[in-house]
Formats: C-alpha cells, sequence, structure tokens
C-alpha cells in the first residue's frame, strides 16, 4: 500500500508525527489522542484510521443476523442518560418470564439468526434461579444459537443475587448456555462523570475489573464508551487507553463499540443533544488509531443511521452490526431508525461502500461471505483478510 | 366486483435489472493498485492543481474511486470556492398551485390527472395566506412550482406573480421549471424567450431547476417520455439566463441511467455553464420509488453510500458551479451534515412546507433551528441567503451580494465571461 501520498497529506496538516508513528505501527500516547480529537483536518484523520482499519481487515467489513432481547426495564440504577429503565408499578414496567423469553426466540425461528443479545434492567428482586433459566429457555427454543448476553453491572447484580463468587457464576452461566458478554454499561469510565450520571452504577475500574474476570473464565467480551453527552476529549482518551492496557493483559475484547448518547426522554436531555453525525466519524476513527490491540470497531448502525455507518466503513470501522429484530433501549431514548434491517439492504449497503460483505457469527467466525470462491469451508477470518489485501 | 389486476412487468433495463441494481461500488483496495492508483493520483494532482477535469476522468472517478478519496477532493474544491467557513440556506416554502398534470411521470407520486380524485388548483387568497406566513416567518422565496396544467397559461402565472410581488416585495418567487415553462409556451403557441421576458416582466426572480432528472434522452424516454426533452430543458435554462435570469440545476439518479448516463447529465450542464454562466447551484438526489404510479420501473432506493459518491463527484467535475446543494429531504438531517465535508456548502431550503416528496407539512420553525444545528455541529457558520446566493443575514459582515435579481444578473454575467 502507497503512503506517500497521506503521508504529505498528514504533514501538511499537522499531523506528521502522529502518522510516522501509525505507519510503524508504534502505539499513540493519550496526548496524541487528544491531538485527534482536536483536528480539524477530518478527511486526513479518517485516511489515517482506514490504513490501521486496513492492515487488519482489508477490504471485508462484518455484519451478522442477530435478535435483541431485553428480558426486563426494571432497574434500580438512575442512570441520567437512560431512557428505558422502570420502576415496578411504573408505566410501561415489564420483566419477561423466561417462557417469554423463549417465545421471542421462537418467532424469529424462520429466520437465520445466529446470535441473540440480551440485557436489561438491574433489579436485585431476581433471582438467580431466573438468569439461568432464561439461558436455558433460550437454548431449548434454539440450540444453536449464541447468546450474548448480561452487561458487566447486570453480572455484577447476578454474583450478588447468587452469593457465590464471579468465576464460579461465569462457570454455571456458562453451562447454561451463554456464549459471550456484551461491552455495555461502561458508559465512560472517569470518576467524575460516574459521580455526576450514573453513581449507583459499578465504577469505571469494577467494570474493568469484571472484565478482566470474564475474560480469565475464557469468555470474550466486547467493550463501549457512551459518547457525545458531558465528556471531555481527555476522559475519551483516558478510557480508550484503559481498555487497551486490560486487553494488552488479557486479549479477551473482540470489538469497540461507541454508543451514541440519545437525549430524548431522560436526565440529561437539556445537557447534550447526542454526538452529530460528523463527531460519531471521528470517534471511530480516533478508537481505531487508539485501540492498537482490539481486532474490531463497529459502527453500530442502529444509533449511527445506515448511511452513517457506511461512511464510517471508511474512518475506521470494519463492523456495521446486526440485523437487529426489536431493540428497546435506543428506541426509548429517540432513536429512530428503523428496527428491522433486511440482511439484503444491509449487504448492499456494504458493497455500496466499497467494502466486501462478510456475515459474521458472534465469534467473528465466517458464516458467509460475497466472494464464496475466496472463502472455502472453515475459512478463519485473518485468512480472508489476508486474501483480500493481496488481491 | 374487483377489477382484474393486472401485473406491471419491468422491461428490461427497468427494476431490478436497472443498471443501478447491477452497479458495484469499487472496493476500496483496488484504488490502492496499479494501474488504479496511478490514475488517481493523476486526477487527484488536476483537482488540487485547480486544472479542470475531463468526462473520462469522472467516469474514473465514479467507477475507480474510493470513498475518502472523492471526499478528500469534493472538500478541497468546496474550500477553494468558499474560504470561510460558512454554510448557506434559505427560509422559503414551497407552494405548489396545482397538482393537475398531463405529464404522467412514473416516478411522481404527487401529480393527478385532470379530474381525477384529489385534483386541485390552488385559489389565490390560499396562496397569498401562505405567501403571507412566509413573509412573517422571515422567508426570502417561494418555491412555486406543480403539475403542467392543460389551462393554466402565462397569464394566470403572470397575475399570480405580479400579485405576490406587489404585496410581499421582499419574498422572491423562485418559480416555474423548466418544463413548466416550456409548457406554458406550448400551451400559448409561442417561442419561450416570450414567455420568459412576460414572466419576467411580472416579477418572476429566478428559476428552480427542477425536472431535470436525467439529462439523457434514453433515460427521459424510460421514466418521463411526455416531459421536455434534454434540449429543450437545457435550451429553456439558456434563455431563462439570456433574459438576465439566474436559475439552479439539478439530478435526480438512482433509477435506469448507468454510471456514464450520469457523468453525460453533469457534462451538459457544465458545458451550459459554460456558455451563459447563469447556474447559481447544482443539487442532486436519488429517486424515491415508494408509492409513485410506475413502481415497477424503479428499482429499491440507492443507498446513502452512493448518494455520497454521486454529490462529491458534482463537486469536483462541476467546477463552473458555484454552489453544492445537499438534500437533507432524502438523506435526512445527519447525512446531510456529512456532506458538508464532502463537497457542500448549502442547505438549500427550509421548506417550511413542501408537498411533492412528502405529506403534506405545516410550518416548523424548529426547522429553522434544525438547521442551524446541523451546520453548527459541523463547526461551521451557518447564514441565511436570498435566491441568489447573497448571504443575507445580520450576523454576517459582508455586503449581500447579490442582493436581488438584477445584481445577480450582472454577477452572472460577470461569471459567464469569465469561465
Amino acid at each position: 500500500m502507497s503512503q506517500s501520498g497521506l503521508r504529505e497529506r498528514a504533514k501538511r496538516a499537522g499531523l506528521g508525527r502522529i502518522a510516522e508513528k501509525i505507519f510503524a505501527e508504534e502505539r499513540l500516547t493519550r496526548e496524541d489522542g487528544v491531538e485527534l480529537y482536536a483536528t480539524p483536518e477530518l478527511h486526513v484523520l479518517g485516511e489515517l484510521a482506514n490504513h490501521v482499519r486496513e492492515r487488519w481487515h482489508g477490504d471485508l467489513a462484518f455484519f451478522n443476523v442477530n435478535q435483541h432481547i431485553n428480558y426486563t426495564n426494571l432497574c434500580n440504577k438512575f442512570c441520567k442518560f437512560c431512557s428505558f429503565d422502570r420502576l415496578p408499578g411504573q408505566e410501561g414496567a415489564y420483566q419477561m418470564t423466561p417462557d417469554e423469553v423463549a417465545e421471542k426466540i421462537r418467532e424469529h425461528l424462520h429466520e437465520p439468526v445466529t446470535e441473540v443479545h440480551m440485557v436489561g434492567g438491574v433489579w436485585p428482586k431476581i433471582p438467580y434461579e431466573y438468569y439461568l433459566d432464561v439461558l436455558r429457555a433460550v437454548k431449548a427454543a434454539r440450540p444453536e444459537i449464541h447468546i450474548k448476553a448480561f452487561t458487566m453491572v447486570e453480572l455484577d447484580q447476578i454474583a450478588k443475587v447468587a452469593k457465590k463468587p464471579m468465576p464460579q457464576v461465569l462457570d454455571e452461566l456458562r453451562e447454561a448456555g451463554l456464549g459471550s458478554c456484551p461491552g455495555g454499561g461502561a458508559e465512560v469510565f472517569a470518576e467524575r462523570i460516574h459521580r455526576e450520571g450514573y453513581r449507583q452504577k459499578i465504577s469505571g475500574d469494577e467494570w474493568l475489573s469484571l472484565a478482566r474476570t470474564v475474560h480469565e473464565a475464557g469468555l470474550r467480551s466486547n467493550c463501549t464508551m457512551l459518547h457525545g453527552h458531558i465528556e471531555t476529549a481527555e476522559e475519551r482518551v483516558d478510557h480508550h487507553d484503559k481498555l487497551r492496557s486490560l486487553q494488552d493483559e488479557t486479549g479477551g475484547f473482540q470489538t469497540y463499540i461507541p454508543l451514541s448518547f440519545h437525549a430524548d426522554n431522560n436526565e440529561w436531555t437539556h445537557m447534550s443533544k447526542g454526538p452529530t453525525a460528523l463527531a460519531e466519524l471521528r470517534e471511530i476513527a480516533v478508537s481505531r488509531l487508539m485501540l492498537d490491540n482490539i481486532p474490531h470497531i463497529k459502527a453500530y448502525w442502529i444509533l449511527m443511521e445506515l448511511g452513517i455507518a457506511q461512511t464510517c466503513l471508511s474512518f475506521g470501522a470494519d463492523d456495521v452490526d446486526g440485523t437487529v429484530v426489536e431493540e428497546r433501549i435506543y428506541h426509548d431514548a429517540g432513536a429512530t431508525t428503523p428496527q428491522e434491517t433486511a440482511r439484503e439492504e444491509l449487504i448492499q449497503a456494504i458493497r455500496d461502500a466499497g467494502r466486501i460483505p462478510v456475515e459474521r457469527d458472534t465469534l467473528y467466525n465466517v458464516v458467509w461471505s460475497e466472494n464464496p470462491e475466496a472463502m472455502p469451508e472453515g475459512t478463519a477470518i485473518s485468512d480472508i483478510a489476508a486474501h483480500s489485501a493481496s488481491v | 366486483m374487483t377489477a382484474p389486476t393486472t401485473v406491471a412487468t419491468a422491461p428490461p433495463g427497468t427494476g431490478l435489472d436497472s443498471p443501478c441494481v447491477s452497479w458495484r461500488a469499487p472496493l476500496v483496495s483496488e484504488s490502492r493498485r496499479e494501474p488504479v492508483r496511478s490514475q488517481l493520483a493523476e486526477i487527484s494532482a488536476k483537482v488540487e492543481a485547480d486544472e479542470r477535469i475531463t468526462a473520462e476522468d469522472a467516469l474514473l472517478l465514479h467507477e475507480r474511486a474510493d470513498l475518502a478519496t472523492l471526499g478528500r477532493l469534493a472538500d478541497l474544491v468546496r474550500w477553494r470556492k468558499h474560504p470561510e467557513p460558512i454554510v448557506t440556506y434559505i427560509v422559503d416554502r414551497n407552494i405548489n398551485p396545482t397538482n393537475v398534470c398531463i405529464t404522467d411521470c412514473g416516478f411522481c407520486a404527487f401529480y393527478r390527472r385532470p379530474k381525477a380524485d384529489g385534483a386541485y388548483v390552488l385559489d389565490r387568497d390560499v396562496i397569498i395566506a401562505k405567501v403571507r406566513e412566509t413573509a412573517e416567518q422571515g422567508g426570502r422565496q417561494i418555491l412555486m412550482q406543480g403539475g403542467h396544467h392543460p389551462y393554466l397559461k402565462t397569464d394566470w402565472w403572470c397575475e399570480l406573480i405580479a400579485d405576490l410581488k406587489e404585496r410581499f416585495p421582499e419574498v422572491n418567487s423562485h418559480a416555474l421549471s423548466a418544463p413548466e415553462i416550456d409548457h406554458l409556451a406550448k400551451l400559448d403557441k409561442r417561442p419561450v424567450e416570450d414567455v420568459i421576458a412576460d414572466l419576467k416582466a411580472a416579477g418572476l426572480g429566478s428559476v428552480p431547476g427542477a425536472g431535470a432528472e436525467m439529462l439523457v434522452e434514453r433515460v427521459r424516454l424510460i421514466i418521463a417520455p411526455k416531459k421536455t426533452t434534454t434540449d429543450q430543458w437545457l435550451d429553456v435554462h439558456r434563455k431563462v439566463h439570456e433574459a438576465g435570469l439566474r436559475s439552479s440545476a439539478t439530478m435526480m439518479f438512482g433509477n435506469v441511467e448507468t454510471a456514464a448516463e450520469r457523468i453525460e447529465h453533469l457534462v451538459r450542464l457544465r458545458d451550459l455553464q459554460d456558455e451563459t454562466g447563469g447556474f447559481t447551484a447544482f443539487a442532486c438526489w436519488n429517486t424515491q420509488p415508494d408509492g409513485v404510479p410506475e413502481a415497477h420501473l424503479y428499482p429499491p432506493k440507492v443507498s446513502s453510500g452512493v448518494y455520497l459518491r454521486v454529490q462529491a463527484l458534482s463537486r469536483i467535475f462541476l467546477d463552473n458551479f458555484e454552489n453544492i446543494q445537499t438534500s437533507y429531504v432524502t438523506q435526512g438531517m445527519k447525512m446531510a451534515q456529512v456532506t458538508l465535508r464532502f463537497g457542500c456548502n448549502d442547505f438549500g431550503g427550509t421548506m417550511l412546507e413542501e408537498n411533492v416528496v412528502s405529506a403534506a407539512g405545516c410550518f416548523h420553525l424548529e426547522s429553522i433551528q434544525g438547521v442551524e444545528r446541523q451546520i453548527e455541529g459541523a463547526g461551521l457558520l451557518p447564514r441565511q441567503r436570498n435566491s441568489w446566493y447573497g448571504i443575507a443575514d445580520d450576523r454576517h459582515d459582508g455586503e449581500c451580494f447579490p442582493s436581488n435579481a438584477s445584481d445577480a444578473a450582472t454577477h452572472a454575467a460577470a461569471k459567464g465571461a469569465s469561465a
């Protein structure tokens, strides 16, 4: 790949020093990250992120066919950015029974869903057995489905109610069907924001420590950051730095997903309208450059709109998430994207962005690819990436 | 009794057989490999040196360039044309005096045949009330266009425009697309220039760029066979410019055209602009096929990625157009913000009312705030403009030029001579 044009443009944009580090695959400092958040040279930033993205994945862009289930909205955390939580007796409060969860799974048996993403509120009266029963019910309804469930915040609660050590809880959840953990609940690790916005929730350090335990138990997980509210560039960069330090230790994170703050119907409505489209592009680009040891950066289309996610595929992202049957948390907060995108539409969107669509499962095994001849059965994703980079 | 249903089948090259469906964006990695890498570098160098690119260059960009390169080059041209970090928009309202139309375009969900259910002609009083509301909101323009009504002749329009001009001198009539003017000439059985002269004398201030669709006869014969031809569309605009009026230009893509035909459209516009300098701006959008009469002819809507490609390319290719407008109506406000870094420097109108693309809406004051928020969110300065792209905003230090149609006419001539 020729770097001469980009090298020259980065120099002119005042990003020459950072660009040289990127070309040499050196780790960027937190100060570098802050500088990247501040640069007006959005296109150069995007090109640099794209360069790294293509080093990892060539032309490949991943998606999956998935289903979301939010098993309860009962929650005692009172996070100010949340529009989804309810207390018992409040209008719209609900908790699904394991059978109701299974019914949601059965509703989509005719569709090629490979993953269920299952998260919910934190409610201490829910017994430990419930979580195990929900996992078992899902597996009974669709044995081959991968269950990606329970953020670190929920796991903390589950272990409390189980009154057992976390490693044992994780073993039992896995036994019941848990496949991996989603990345939510990280918000921003900065203690300032934790105190201001979600003080009842586990702290950033606790989140990281739980993620370490999850990885040590042999489970993969994702990581996130809720951005576009009251956080500063320094706080974002610190967040990235903590994630990559833990990743150096465990290697257990698969994907980083920036989550755009949505401002409707919550206590932070007056604080921010949420990130602009250009801020979303920038977050994707900076995180791709900072998180040099996390394989995937996801442009979660349902939060951004599909067109923005397409654009992100040239600004550092390599994943757009999935078809998402039924999403409630962000739609309660004002997301207006359709809740389901046909597989074909996602594939076309990826093609139109100049990328090769690859349907993956949760653990990034290939389910389907646009170029079957490039993909003998059992091909690992790294093989295709190498192939697409060498064609 | 149920009416017999006939399922219209799409002729070859239309519907799912459209070239827009089989078209594939180039893989990004292709742009890094020879010979494409060198070809793109050569074209980039031309753009960076402010040299004109050829139609072949444009086609190569369309077919081989990655989105990042297109965005970078379009952004570069945008800043060269407009070094100040300003994005303009106009407070305006769309008024469609009639939806009666005898042109039967299969992609139009707005029109009604004469005497059909829902066919209407607005009373003068209704139009006046709408313009009054617009004026009270500080609106500077009404975009008036509508169906090709078989009986509403030039006189009807001249009376309306003159009446509005007298009542609301600060609101410009930006009215009558080229196909409508051509239609009036046919109804009157007299030359287009005479119709334009009458409309101008009545107070018409500028002409919208609608009805261009694709300026390629092969495509027009499929999507709008009864509409003004490519040559006629261009000729009406030429005569509008010769009469000292300015107009805008558009392109509706993503129907049955090929990539080369998109370029052909842009070539025709750039050539005419070389000749007259009378175009103020260019805007493009993708065909919106939901619920249109001849839905079977149209492929699914092309995605935002394709829109971004075509829009950026138009900024790069149309080197003699000052302004490129975004299309937030079709792309949404978030994508519209992205286009501000992919070549667009104008947000178009706030459209306090819009009937053709959407269902009838009323005043949305937040639309002004919404537009400003998107522009500010991009780190740019929102400024209101008039129909001739003079900045008319208290927040702006510079002089408002052009400030009216006759200023603009002089301006146009100067541009034409220097092009």
